[in-house]
């Protein structure tokens, strides 16, 4: 166990791209977040925002032929991107674990699910034969689910859909890793459904201390669920903060336009929704200046044309709202008053 | 305008064995009105939508669009074809009901030409007509699904479902797969096709807070079965079917201040083959009583009402304590 206020993942401006003609593009292009032990960060965005490929990149599972062009992945202070491949193998699954949105296609229909997570549990804590077994069965009870002992005998298409995602589950949590990866854990499943993941996951934290990376585009499952928000458009960090103030004071028109496009948030007799007109950048590695700018309602002709600045405290007492936007800067302040 | 009468779909599974998928479905929809369906996967939902427009067989009930039982027209016949023109769906993934080898232009001129509407030239119009209706450039005519993104292609499926001038469309989770910025703007135009032409909507859907805006009407399914159907005012604001309350109970809230304790409902819903007897959500209810596991509950009014729960205990219910903000809580009758 690590000192509790040391971060347990940190990743530092981290660029993936992938060949686009004769050149490459980005996708992910420099984001930085920080995990601690116990805590839940989401990552949110659109499709195509980059957040999962900044999932995959942690586990360095970026697929061909993109590749990671820049940037550290810290485990505890290891540098995750210079580590061998032999060590990294250990590491994925072991000290660094990944669920993700489709079950069905994440397990192997023609082994048990108890066979499953045993061939994890072997792999990484070197234990044999019935330990192994057994190991497996415990790691089904731990995330509920009811008669482990017979369940384990079963194969993925005997189990209901909330049933699979609880072996993903069991199997990403039976080699007890300090970070666990969520990318859109409850997406395909129903609400009643996804309200039992989301209170397991929240006590697996809780019991056993892990740090969880959170990726979904949903903003409830983020406000029911993380500490703190880092909220991504077109490969991009655009606002940082905890979900308490990211929720009350958004400061990105991009988190704005999110946040009014909700039906919850249209006042009552309201018929029609907010709305962000136009969509993200198709090529967002080769934009200049914001990436948002063709369709924030805030956008300063002259100004948000120039690259984006660095991440911006808004916060400079706590430290921990950080937003990326012109309108905060000393010239974009300036061009409002 | 419709009617549906105790809707049945069942599927054999040899053995004697039946997957009572649509079991006794009845509700009615009013010209230019929309009804949102909710309930978990395999409740039935997209089957009911299914069932209704005949892309399904159906094993027994009946559906009245104005005077005629949709599910007693001959299949194939011309009076089937003419239904057909005021009947008409919207699919979920607008990746997969698009053909990916005809033009947006043929795509939508497809049912006007299989319906024999005007001439070659007319129906170029027509086409164009409903680009712009449903907020697509002009170019969008020579051009194929893969060019567009997914809202665009939801567009594109829309302006398909209008080429006939439907007086009735099943919208089946429509904007499930898209970006919330990207849902709205689709919520937004099918709202306004709504007031501009009168169609009438049965919105499949799993986003409580989204069919509770669209909505005028909410029907709650549960294993083949409507337990509760009340305007969308009325029922989220005071649900009398503990299924129900347990939907609302589940669907997170985006407000970090609200974040409560849940009590999630416990295991899944039991299978369409084995039915629990008495009512079929007595095994998973916290209310549940004697009774409930001896008689199936009968989806009746409460009091004069048009809100139906099929609960023995729908009136005596403890109140219900909304989470969400802005709701009022519901008085006591």
């Amino acid at each position: 166990m690590s000192e509790p206020n040391k971060p347990l993942l940190q990743i530092e401006d981290l660029a993936v791209v992938f060949p686009k003609g004769r050149t490459e593009s980005a996708v992910v292009d420099g984001i930085s977040l920080t995990l601690y032990r116990g805590e839940t960060v989401g990552v949110v965005g659109e499709s195509g925002s980059g957040k999962s490929m900044t999932a995959l990149s942690v586990l360095r599972l970026v697929p061909e032929p993109g590749r990671i062009s820049r940037g550290r992945i810290l485990l505890e202070g290891n540098d995750l991107l210079s580590l061998p491949e032999k060590a990294m193998r250990e590491m994925r699954g072991g000290k660094v674990a990944m669920i993700f949105q489709d079950p069905m296609t994440s397990l192997n229909p023609v082994f048990t699910v108890g066979d499953q997570i045993a061939e994890a549990v072997q792999l990484h804590r070197g234990k044999r034969g019935k330990d192994v077994w057994n190991e497996a069965v415990d790691a089904l009870r731990r995330v509920h689910i009811p008669d482990p002992e017979r369940r384990a005998k079963q194969f993925p298409h005997e189990l209901s859909g909330g049933m699979r995602q609880r072996v993903m589950i069991a199997m990403a949590l039976a080699c007890r890793p300090d970070v666990l990866l969520a990318d859109e854990p409850t997406t395909a499943l129903d609400v009643t459904v996804q309200a039992q993941i989301l209170s397991l996951l929240a006590e697996l934290r809780r019991d056993e201390g892990m740090g969880v990376l959170f990726i979904t585009h949903d903003l409830s499952v983020v406000a029911e669920t993380c500490d703190r928000v880092v909220v991504m458009y077109a490969g991009q960090v655009m606002e940082s903060a905890t979900t308490t103030a990211l929720f009350a004071n958004p400061l990105h028109p991009y988190t704005q336009g999110l946040l009014a496009s909700l039906p919850d948030s249209i006042s009552e007799g309201e018929r029609r929704l907010n709305f962000i007109p136009g969509q993200p950048p198709q090529n967002p590695g080769a934009v200049v200046g914001c990436p948002f700018r063709a369709r924030c309602p805030k956008a300063l002709p002259g100004i948000c044309e120039k690259p984006l600045p660095t991440l911006l405290m808004a916060d400079p007492t706590t430290k921990d709202h950080i937003v990326r936007c012109h309108l905060y800067t000393d010239e974009g302040r300036a061009a409002l008053c | 305008m419709l009617t549906v009468q105790d809707l049945m779909v069942h599927f054999p599974l040899g053995g004697g064995r039946v997957v009572r998928a649509v079991d006794g479905v009845s509700f009615t929809i009013e010209r230019g009105e929309t009804l949102g369906l909710v309930g978990e996967s395999g409740c039935g939902k997209s089957t009911t939508g299914r069932a209704l427009l005949r892309l399904l067989p159906t094993t027994g009930g009946s559906v009245l669009f104005h005077q005629t039982d949709v599910l007693a027209v001959r299949a194939q016949s011309p009076e089937m074809k003419a239904l057909r023109r005021k009947l008409q769906m919207v699919f979920q993934d607008p990746f997969a009901s698009l053909s990916p080898r005809l033009t947006i232009g043929k795509i939508i001129a497809e049912p006007l030409e299989i319906h024999q509407v005007g001439t070659a030239k007319e129906r170029t119009d027509t086409v164009l007509e409903l680009l712009e209706a449903v907020g697509l450039p002009e170019n969008a005519f020579h051009r194929y699904p893969h060019e567009f993104s997914g809202g665009q292609r939801q567009r594109i499926g829309i302006a398909r479902a209008l080429a006939l001038q439907p007086e009735f469309i099943v919208l089946d989770e429509p904007v499930s797969a898209l970006d919330i910025s990207v849902q709205a703007q689709v919520v937004n135009l099918l709202m306004d096709l709504q007031e501009a032409r009168g169609i009438s909507y049965l919105f499949i859907g799993h986003d409580l807070s989204l069919i509770r805006h669209i909505a005028h009407r909410v029907a709650v399914m549960y294993l083949g079965r409507i337990v509760e159907i009340a305007t969308a005012e009325e029922l989220y604001t005071n649900p009398r079917h503990p299924y129900t309350r347990s939907l609302f109970a589940s669907a997170p809230v985006p407000d970090p201040k609200r974040r409560r304790e849940r009590a999630p409902l416990e295991g899944d819903p039991p299978s369409p083959i084995n039915l629990p007897s008495g009512c079929r959500f007595s095994t998973r209810c916290p209310y549940a009583q004697a009774l409930c596991t001896e008689k199936d509950p009968l989806l009746e009014p409460i009091g004069t009402s048009r809100h139906l729960s099929a609960c023995h205990f729908a009136t005596t219910l403890p109140l219900y304590e909304s989470h969400r903000a802005g709701d009022r809580h519901a008085e006591v009758r």
